[in-house]
């Protein structure tokens, strides 16, 4: 058996969850909570009734959902200083630096990936509710923001947190544009010490701990859900 | 009296299907009046064309005096004005029973929350569930959520409420609970047109039936005469159908 160094886990531990861990949640979080802003928007405007409108908001979805979330970084980082330079009107492409790209990059591909579960979360609520809503005098809005949106949300919670989850793990792409998560720290840590081998368990291990736990998480809540729909519907 | 509800030949079509043809009916204040006839006879329709829900191709519908058909009409405010009880409850699963009740008057009429909740209570009470104000929908058998939709209708303090088939979705244990608070509703002189089978309902407090069948309405009677004796073949055929069970 080779020798294994497990203390290289301890030694480093500080680097990498105050380091590491902190950039992936914080990339988690962020671009998951502006993400889910950003597919409710879009979800509201592919159901516009203005065609073009429409029409954008399907075309943007798709292809986001169509291409490679390394390729749509890349594109981004080497894009977003250029795009900032024409909506500022700098004379030069401005650097934003590669965390508010990643930041900006997993916003945007998220909330391709949100806006579809909360547009397949609208469909399913059934068209009485809407006469229900309408018949009270609430206006469109107010049916949205008050009736639909809350039980388009409730019922595709799971989905959503099942996102999130692949969002947790998929941030670890970051490595592409040199920035450094959990896993990019544990990788340059086992380099440096010539022990790769324990660091990639390790955080393989804390992957598994921390999805799994989640995973459980999101069943225990489709169970209550599916009980407390499936009595409505009784 | 002037009407409350006025309809003048309302038609209606789905693609080339004509649902509704040349509808002609009133209703004044404080009157009941049933809409029955057969399955796919229009008569869900025609109710929902009564705020709205439905839009016509031909004709006039007016409500307190408001042209339903006319660009100008604020459509959400008439309907605020109007209640309505859906065959399948139509709850919000979301929110508990008080806030079903109070999430329009807050929102739509603008009442302050204390005044909501105390229209709300009273009204639960009415309907004799005022300790489940704290349940959620899902925890109530299907007679309780349709006495609470009663009553969410009600607390808007409605002109009028439409009910579209209130007990079809019911269990048959289910049914007088809810035909209870319908006619003590009634009794009480509020105005209320009432798509339904219960001919029972109909013979003890309505004022008038009008018997729909394809699209048409057929008859437009006062509820005695209309039971004892049914101007039209169809509303014959219909009745001896409905009442062939139920005795008395």
């Amino acid at each position: 058996m080779v020798d294994f160094d497990f203390g290289v886990i301890i030694r480093s531990a500080g680097y990498l969850f105050y380091e590491g861990m902190a950039f992936t949640l914080f990339l988690t979080f962020f671009a998951g909570t502006l993400g889910f802003a950003l597919g409710i928007l879009l979800a509201v405007l592919r159901s516009s009734s203005y065609r073009p409108v429409r029409w954008l908001a399907a075309t943007y979805v798709n292809t986001i959902r169509s291409l490679p979330l390394v390729l749509v970084i890349f594109w981004f980082f080497f894009l977003v200083p250029f795009v900032t330079q024409w909506v500022v009107g700098s004379p030069r492409p401005v650097a934003v630096g590669a965390v508010w790209s990643a930041l900006i990059t997993f916003t945007l591909f998220e909330a391709a990936y949100f806006c579809e579960i909360i547009r397949s979360g609208i469909n399913g609520i059934p068209r009485g509710q809407i006469e229900a809503s309408s018949a009270l005098g609430f206006r469109p809005v107010q049916r949205f923001l008050l009736i639909i949106l809350p039980q388009a949300v409730r019922n595709m919670t799971p989905v959503i947190l099942t996102q999130l989850i692949i969002l947790f793990q998929d941030t670890s792409l970051v490595y592409v544009v040199s920035l450094t998560d959990f896993l990019g720290a544990a990788g340059k840590i086992g380099q440096r010490d010539g022990r790769l081998v324990e660091m990639y368990l390790f955080s393989a291990a804390v992957y598994f701990v921390i999805c799994y736990a989640a995973s459980i998480l999101v069943r225990r809540l489709s169970e209550r859900n599916t009980i407390s729909l499936a009595r409505v519907g009784s | 009296m002037a009407a409350l509800i006025d309809m003048k030949l309302v038609s209606k079509w789905y693609g080339d299907l004509h649902v509704l043809k040349e509808c002609t009916a009133s209703v004044t204040k404080g009157e009941v009046v049933v809409i029955c006839g057969p399955s796919g006879s229009g008569k869900s329709t025609l109710i929902k064309c009564l705020n709205g829900l439905e839009q016509i191709q031909k004709g006039t519908i007016i409500v307190d005096g408001i042209d339903l058909g006319s660009p100008k009409t604020d459509l959400p405010a008439l309907r605020s004005r109007i209640g309505m009880v859906f065959q399948h409850f139509e709850l919000f699963p979301h929110l508990d029973v008080l806030a079903n009740l109070t999430l329009a008057q807050t929102k739509v009429l603008r009442r302050a929350k204390a005044e909501a909740e105390e229209r709300a209570m009273t009204l639960l009470k009415r309907v004799g569930l005022e300790a489940k104000a704290r349940s959620y929908p899902a925890q109530l058998s299907g007679g309780q959520q349709q006495r609470v939709a009663i009553a969410r209708a009600l607390a808007m303090d409605p002109v009028a409420v439409l009910f579209d088939e209130p007990t079809s979705a019911l269990d048959p244990e289910m049914i007088s609970e809810v035909l209870d608070v319908m006619v003590a509703l009634a009794r009480e002189g509020t105005t209320m047109v009432a798509v339904t089978h219960e001919m029972g309902f109909a013979r003890q407090v309505a004022d008038r039936v009008i018997f729909m069948d394809g699209g048409e309405i057929v008859e437009d009677a006062p509820s005695g005469g209309f039971f004892e004796q049914p101007q039209s073949e169809r509303a014959r055929a219909f009745l001896s159908k409905i009442l062939a069970h139920t005795a008395g």
